[in-house]
């Protein structure tokens, strides 16, 4: 769920405003992002992926508030990993997208489960046709 | 606070996931004005931006192969020129998005096309549908369809979450790209996915076809969303006393993995994910990795705790019925693309995972979009024609209006559609049971549900979570037999003489029926 925006950092821009597909945030009366809708964060993280002061925190569990504070979330070094990890604005050039190797990927499980299923029972077969 | 809005234009969109993204393109390309309504943000909204899909990417000289296939494992419920049809639109349909996404290359040169990142995606697909003309409203969800006397549809009215006001978008034709109902399940980008478009054509009249196909489930991190599954293809599954459990993974592991829940806690590792892999992972499905490293668990060697996600109809397949070629619904004028329609044409009895369902979305998204546009420019918005509201439950309550819980009506749709022994493993008496359940609170819910502002969207949410959910049970209480996703514990064989689609249908009063009724079926 999203925890903290950390004023500092929020330029007041309103992207993660606009982007969050469940309609959580709202520009406050400072000019800041603002939390105002935490019930409805669905923790898809795509707020943090939109912001490019990395300014927000999504804790991944989806049930309950823990209470994240900005000095923890700024010391949890996590500030800003996920728009790193997807290889946005400054990152493009160092975190390119691997993503396309998802099919060897499943490929790779797919023999790995075959050959665990033939050592143990020699019927078995296995396929990973269905991926997301 | 706003005035209303209220405009007309040729074709409105509602749902701005992936396959209303691609009905935007398709029409606007096609010359139409369109307006694409979407309940959150055209871009993160819906289940492709949280994920990367793959697509049914397979060229020309092997097509034959993958849906001779493919046809097999459909148990008699796919049709193969509808296969056909998606892999073709598929091929040719993808390297058009060059000019928005950064398709990567590999080792020898190849541009890899097949499986795209989700929120590059979606934002790639965001920027095709306003370069190709469609204007986006964000955060202007749909509430309920309107129709002309004639039954064709005339167009949608809704509410914009900002300011809170309402909306009335007159059309020459609609598509519905509401996305699949994962019933209020905690499945990643699916919380908006309530089945809003299935209850809103159900109002204007079309029917659904698979409904008893909806209930696909995937593992995830207890206590998260993150239902990302690839890593777990890898995995070693262990019970509470860190026992090594006996289950092959595979696309049959999902029962094993239930049955272990229904006993206690359910452990995972991933200690069989090769070096190689694990370096790569954070670049390829970066919120993968997100969970472990924000709650302080190495993946990779640390035993942790899993749940399973239901996904509803989202990896499920029941939805809307297509009843032409065009992804025409059986109303005039309402069209149907993606997870919102069923997919039991490509996918038949069997999930159609990513790929599958990716391709359908792409393609039924661009027949829809673009016979919308052909049918709005041959017969115009016809926007001073007096219309009719078709939105009932939640919007206009039959008796006096009063309090209804609608967080209570979630919490029974959870319960009835969530839980592994009654929607995984199903019995005709407890499907008796959730569905007089549902029929009790679906008969409140109209009877008195109304309210006005978010609490208004919150309630016809919970009107379309339990319509969904009696369509499901009552599909899956008729289909007495296991076939596919379908699995009757008092009927563990499939039955030759179901081997048919099911329709569904009705609000009220929901009824089933097979294509080929059983006294005429041919055994397969």
């Amino acid at each position: 769920m999203i925890e903290v925006i950390v004023e500092d950092r929020c330029t007041g821009c309103g992207d993660c405003v606009e982007a969050c597909p469940s309609d959580v945030l709202r520009v406050g009366e400072g000019g800041k992002a603002v939390i105002a809708h935490q019930a409805d964060c669905q923790t898809c993280l795509l707020c943090e992926l939109y912001c490019p002061a990395d300014a927000l925190f999504v804790w991944p569990e989806v049930d309950r508030v823990i209470g994240v504070t900005a000095e923890q979330a700024l010391a949890s070094g996590q500030m800003g990993a996920f728009r790193r990890d997807h290889g946005w604005g400054e990152h493009a050039a160092t975190h390119t997208n691997q993503h396309w190797r998802m099919g060897a990927i499943f490929e790779r499980a797919r023999l790995l489960a075959i050959e665990t299923a033939a050592a143990q029972n020699p019927s078995n077969t296995a396929r990973h046709e269905d991926i997301r | 606070m706003s005035e209303p809005l209220s405009l007309a234009t040729d074709v409105l969109v509602i749902g701005g996931g992936l396959a209303g993204a691609w009905a935007a393109v398709a029409a606007a390309q096609a010359g139409a004005d369109v307006v694409l309504v979407d309940k959150g943000y055209c871009g993160t909204s819906g289940v492709t931006a949280t994920a990367g899909p793959g697509h049914w990417w397979v060229p020309p000289e092997r097509r034959e192969a993958a849906v001779a296939d493919r046809v097999q494992r459909a148990l008699g419920l796919g049709d193969p020129e509808w296969m056909r049809r998606i892999l073709d639109l598929t091929w040719t349909s993808l390297p058009k998005l060059s000019a928005y996404y950064d398709f990567s290359t590999d080792e020898a040169g190849q541009v890899q096309h097949r499986a795209l990142r989700g929120p590059e995606y979606m934002a790639a697909m965001r920027a095709y549908a306003l370069a190709s003309g469609a204007r986006i409203l964000d955060h202007h969800p749909a509430l309920q369809l309107l129709r002309h006397g004639d039954g064709s549809i005339a167009g949608a009215t809704g509410l914009s979450l900002r300011g809170e006001t309402p909306w009335t978008i007159r059309a020459g034709a609609v598509v519905i790209a509401t996305g699949g109902v994962a019933f209020a399940s905690r499945l990643l980008g699916a919380a908006t996915n309530t089945g809003d478009g299935l209850l809103m054509g159900a109002e204007a009249g079309a029917d659904l076809s698979g409904m008893e196909l909806s209930n696909y489930y995937t593992p995830s991190v207890a206590g998260t969303n993150m239902a990302r599954s690839m890593a777990y293809s890898f995995a070693r599954w262990f019970d509470a006393d860190d026992n090594e459990l006996d289950i092959p993974n595979g696309p049959d592991v999902t029962p094993h993995l239930a049955r272990a829940l229904l006993r206690g806690p359910l452990f995972c590792r991933l200690d069989r994910v090769p070096e190689d892999i694990r370096a790569i992972m954070p670049q390829v499905q970066p919120n993968f990795v997100l969970p472990f490293d924000r709650m302080g668990i190495d993946a990779y060697r640390d035993r942790f705790e899993v749940t399973l996600h239901a996904e509803g109809t989202v990896r499920g397949i029941g939805g809307l019925r297509v009843d032409d070629q065009d992804c025409q619904t059986a109303v005039s004028g309402l069209y149907v693309a993606g997870d919102a329609a069923s997919r039991e044409l490509v996918t038949g009895a069997i999930s159609g995972g990513g790929a599958v369902n990716s391709s359908w979305a792409l393609s039924s998204g661009q027949w829809a979009g673009a016979a919308a546009a052909r049918r709005a420019r041959a017969l115009g918005a016809r926007a001073d024609a007096l219309v009719i509201a078709t939105g009932q439950a939640g919007l206009s309550p039959r008796r006096k209006a009063g309090d209804f819980d609608a967080a209570g009506a979630i919490q029974a749709v959870r319960e009835e559609l969530n839980a592994y022994d009654k929607n995984i493993f199903r019995r005709g008496e407890a499907l008796t049971a959730s569905l007089e359940r549902l029929d009790g609170v679906w008969r409140e819910l109209s009877d008195h549900g109304q309210a006005k502002g978010r609490a208004a969207l919150r309630l016809r949410e919970a009107a379309a979570l339990v319509a969904a959910g009696r369509w499901s049970k009552a599909a899956a209480l008729a289909r007495r037999e296991s076939r596919g996703m379908h699995r009757r514990e008092d009927a563990p064989a499939p039955d030759a003489r179901l081997a048919s689609r099911q329709r569904a249908q009705g609000l009220d009063r929901v009824f089933t029926r097979f294509e080929t009724p059983p006294a005429q079926a041919e055994v397969a």
